[in-house]
């Protein structure tokens, strides 16, 4: 259950203002949707959350402790394309974390050791229904098959926060639907944090308990490089899939799902 | 309608004779040359007939010297690849390893990008004297000549590749908990392996021609000595099956590279045409 709260960030490349006074505290396990116009900053913004981009002012404070320098395991990531390694086979993309992890110098995990992350490995595989694919290459996966393989591999490492840039642009209907209903699962129950960028405007609403629009204030031609793109609109999503959440677990009551 | 030139292909048995004719149009034009030539004047030495090349390939490849026994195609062979493999081996892992940190570390990059730029365009050929003075004749310099010439190449080519590699994987691997050793280790040296195979066979060339170089200008063994010497006598009928030689054993290192880049690394032919 993890808090973010950014503090007035703006992010300028030389002379082109990206992202200007951003303020946001999000709540503990909250879905957070970033939607708004291409080049508007969305990635940008994910990425300084994520420590590959430093603000150029303003802070951002995770649990209220400043976000440290660099990429953490705390914040696991899913990219549009590359998330995965290309040299790995899908089980090994998915075991490399827990091998880094628990032996940092060879980086290999032996006996005992192995077989307990090999089947904690499998099971998060089976989970996200990749289980009869764990010798494959992901070049020889499909799009939707790859993009579930980068969630397991960035779930296996427990992250607090789950950062999203367009994970499921570029799927097709059908298995986009199923894998919402699988990050909803996971969601509710690893009770993370999620940012999540999107273009789409009905998933952002399907799986955000928030949606927040970045748009640019002025748009005349003259003035688009002096003027970042703002928060225009900050919507909690109704009705909110987190209470929800809380009363089955609290009152274990008849599900009543909120979809 | 008809198809367009650049997606017609030929079949196999066509693709076959196609890749052969060239080379069977070459001998042709071999043969012919070599008769006129020979009818004008039977001890002409520049195209020799097939013939006394095969005399000279008996000779060279078939026949023990009387007094020391030795065959002297495989002494030249084996003399020119001891020093050829082991150049190519220290190149790849001097290039690999320098290759790799410089393009991974930036303060690496700072302090020897522009050595290792200014280290590549040296012709190697410039300094062969001065390693002869400081080796002296012997084989390490004819090794370190190799290494010289395509090392340089292969350390570009690494921190390229390096750097090519998308900057969504390093952060990926550092939210997975990677120190900077493990990303070395588990990320940037699998990715680069393969490529390095690549490095190699485009470097394989050049590392022919300082091989053959240094051979012919001090050496008393390898192909490149037996070429330069049979020069001497104008001898044809050697200098020909000896340069066949050597392109067969250029072509043959190269597939296996090629080979054992495929068997060794089958995910990178998938994701290089994906
Ligand atoms: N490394 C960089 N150097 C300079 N400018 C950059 C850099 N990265 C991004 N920008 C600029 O920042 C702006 C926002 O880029 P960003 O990638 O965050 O947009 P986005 O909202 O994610 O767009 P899309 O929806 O198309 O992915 C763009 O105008 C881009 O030109
Ligand atoms: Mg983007």
């Amino acid at each position: 259950m993890t808090a973010v709260t950014l503090r007035n960030i703006w992010k300028e490349y030389g002379d082109n203002v990206v992202l200007e006074r951003i303020d946001l505290d999000v709540e503990p396990h909250s879905f957070v949707a970033l939607v708004g116009p291409s080049g508007c900053g969305k990635s940008t913004l994910l990425r300084m959350l994520m420590s590959a981009e430093v603000p150029t002012r303003g802070e951002i404070l995770i649990e209220g402790e400043p976000l440290p320098a660099d990429p953490t395991a705390e914040r696991g990531v899913v990219f549009q394309r590359y998330s995965v390694f290309p040299h790995l086979t899908v089980e090994e993309n998915v075991l490399l974390g827990l091998e880094l992890q628990t032996s940092r110098l060879s980086c290999k995990l032996f006996g005992g050791a192995k077989r307990t992350a090999m089947d904690q490995a499998r099971s998060m595989l089976e989970e996200v229904g990749l289980g009869h694919a764990l010798k494959q290459y992901p070049s020889a996966l499909s799009g939707g098959m790859q993009q579930r393989l980068a969630i397991a591999q960035a779930l296996i490492m427990r992250p607090k926060v789950l950062l999203l840039d367009e994970p499921f642009g570029a799927l097709d209907p059908g298995i986009r639907a199923e894998i919402h209903v699988l990050m909803r699962r996971l969601w509710q129950e690893t009770k993370m944090t999620v940012f999540m960028v999107t273009h789409d405007l009905s998933e952002a609403f399907h799986l955000g308990t928030r949606v927040i629009a970045l748009e640019k204030d002025r748009t005349r031609p003259e003035e688009l490089e002096r003027y970042g793109a703002v928060i225009k609109h900050d919507l909690d999503v109704w009705p909110p899939k987190l209470s929800d959440l809380e009363a089955h677990e609290t009152v274990d009551s008849e599900a009543t799902d909120d979809i | 309608m008809r198809q367009r030139l650049i997606n017609r292909r030929p079949e196999r048995r066509v693709g076959v004779f196609l890749a052969a004719l060239p080379f069977v149009l070459l001998l042709i034009a071999y043969s012919l040359g070599s008769d006129a030539r020979l009818a004008e004047n039977p001890s002409d030495k520049l195209l020799p007939s097939f013939s006394s090349i095969g005399d000279a390939i008996e000779r060279m490849a078939f026949t023990e010297n009387k007094r020391t026994g030795e065959i002297l195609l495989w002494v030249d062979t084996s003399a020119s690849l001891i020093r050829f493999v082991s150049g190519l081996l220290i190149a790849t892992l001097v290039g690999g390893f320098f290759g790799i940190i410089t393009g991974l570390l930036p303060y690496m990059r700072a302090s020897l990008g522009t050595f290792f730029s200014v280290l590549s365009v040296i012709p190697p050929l410039a300094i062969l004297p001065i390693l002869f003075i400081v080796l002296g004749l012997g084989e390490t310099s004819k090794i370190a000549l190799i290494v010289l010439g395509i090392a340089p190449f292969i350390i570009r080519d690494m921190i390229l590749r390096v750097e090519e590699i998308p900057s969504e994987l390093m952060v990926k691997a550092q939210t997975l908990g990677a120190s900077t050793w493990q990303i070395a280790w588990r990320v940037v040296v699998p990715q680069m392996l393969p490529r390095l195979i690549d490095a190699l066979r485009l470097s394989l060339g050049a590392a022919w021609l300082f091989l053959i170089a240094a051979e012919a200008i001090a050496s008393q063994s390898g192909l490149g000595y037996r070429i330069f010497l049979m020069r001497r006598y104008l001898s044809m009928d050697v200098i020909l099956p000896y340069v066949a030689w050597i392109t067969f054993l250029a072509f043959f290192i190269d597939w296996c590279l090629l080979k054992l880049q495929q068997k060794a690394f089958p995910w990178f032919a998938a994701s290089r045409s994906g």
